[in-house]
């Protein structure tokens, strides 16, 4: 069998390649794309320790994080047309009035 | 030792890896979608190397079926086009870059030392249905409580998506 820390090391370069696309990225569609890649890292941590001890606990969580994610998915994109219909863009840059 | 397991399983991260890359690398959020695509069904397979059947069912239906299917209707929807390139300062580029990759790098080395010891999973398989008892009698108040998750989700994403001048 494959052993486990293969499984968490690729977990971990997973989450550390969603969170540097979350710092570059510019287009806030692409952002809330890193989003899901860190919790899909996550899921996999998860089932990797699940298989481990031999507990299906960690199963029965990524079940509860896929549907939150499917929940936050949903709403977020709403609030992606709400931005690009008031304001025209997906450039985060761009939507900085907190700043002022 | 190169078991088939260990191969299959390199392979599949091969492709997870190379498909997150990917993700940051392209300009077209549709091209950062697709990609985002193939690692989940990489991801899939990862999981069912694992005996976890049910969770990669679900990860391709609901994950790269059903939430990257809204992604891809909303980047027609919007018609987003490439991002714009902008001038990162020097310093972003030249030291920001190697420093997350080193990062990177260093988190992934002692994740991997720190958990060598723990060996591989015991060869017992667990079935869906344990799971599915465990997931509707010990989890079912949680299990309830997503549905109305989802409801109140969808109910927010109706009236934050809904224009205001229709009524």
């Amino acid at each position: 069998m494959v052993p486990t820390s293969y499984f968490l090391v690729l977990s971990a370069v997973l989450f550390g390649l969603g969170v540097i696309a979350f710092i570059f990225k510019r287009n806030i569609l692409t952002i809330f794309m890193s989003i899901e890649l860190m919790l899909n890292a996550v899921n996999l941590a998860f089932v990797s320790f699940s298989r481990l001890l031999g507990q299906l606990q960690g199963q029965v969580f990524v079940f509860f994080v896929i549907v939150v994610a499917a929940a936050e998915a949903a709403v977020g994109l709403a609030i992606i047309i709400l931005i690009h219909r008031n304001r025209g863009t997906l450039d985060v840059e761009n939507v900085d009035s907190l700043k002022d | 030792m190169m078991t088939p397991q260990i191969a299959v399983f390199l392979v599949l991260a091969a492709v997870t890896v190379a498909g997150a890359v990917s993700l940051i690398l392209q300009r077209h959020p549709i091209h950062s979608a697709l990609s985002l695509i193939v690692v989940m069904v990489a991801l899939a397979g990862l999981y069912l190397l694992q005996g976890a059947e049910f969770v990669a069912a679900v990860q391709i239906i609901v994950y790269a079926g059903a939430i990257m299917v809204l992604f891809v209707f909303v980047i027609m929807l919007l018609n987003a086009g490439e991002e714009e390139r902008t001038n990162v300062s020097r310093l972003a580029r030249y030291v920001g870059v190697p420093l997350g990759i080193v990062f990177l790098v260093e988190v992934a080395y002692w994740i991997g030392r720190a958990t060598a010891h723990l060996g591989s999973a015991p060869p017992e398989m667990v079935s869906t249905r344990d799971l599915s008892s465990l997931l509707f009698r010990e989890y079912v108040f949680p299990f309830e409580l997503t549905s109305f998750l989802i409801l109140i989700a969808l109910l927010g994403a109706l009236v934050l998506a809904r224009r205001e001048d229709s009524d």
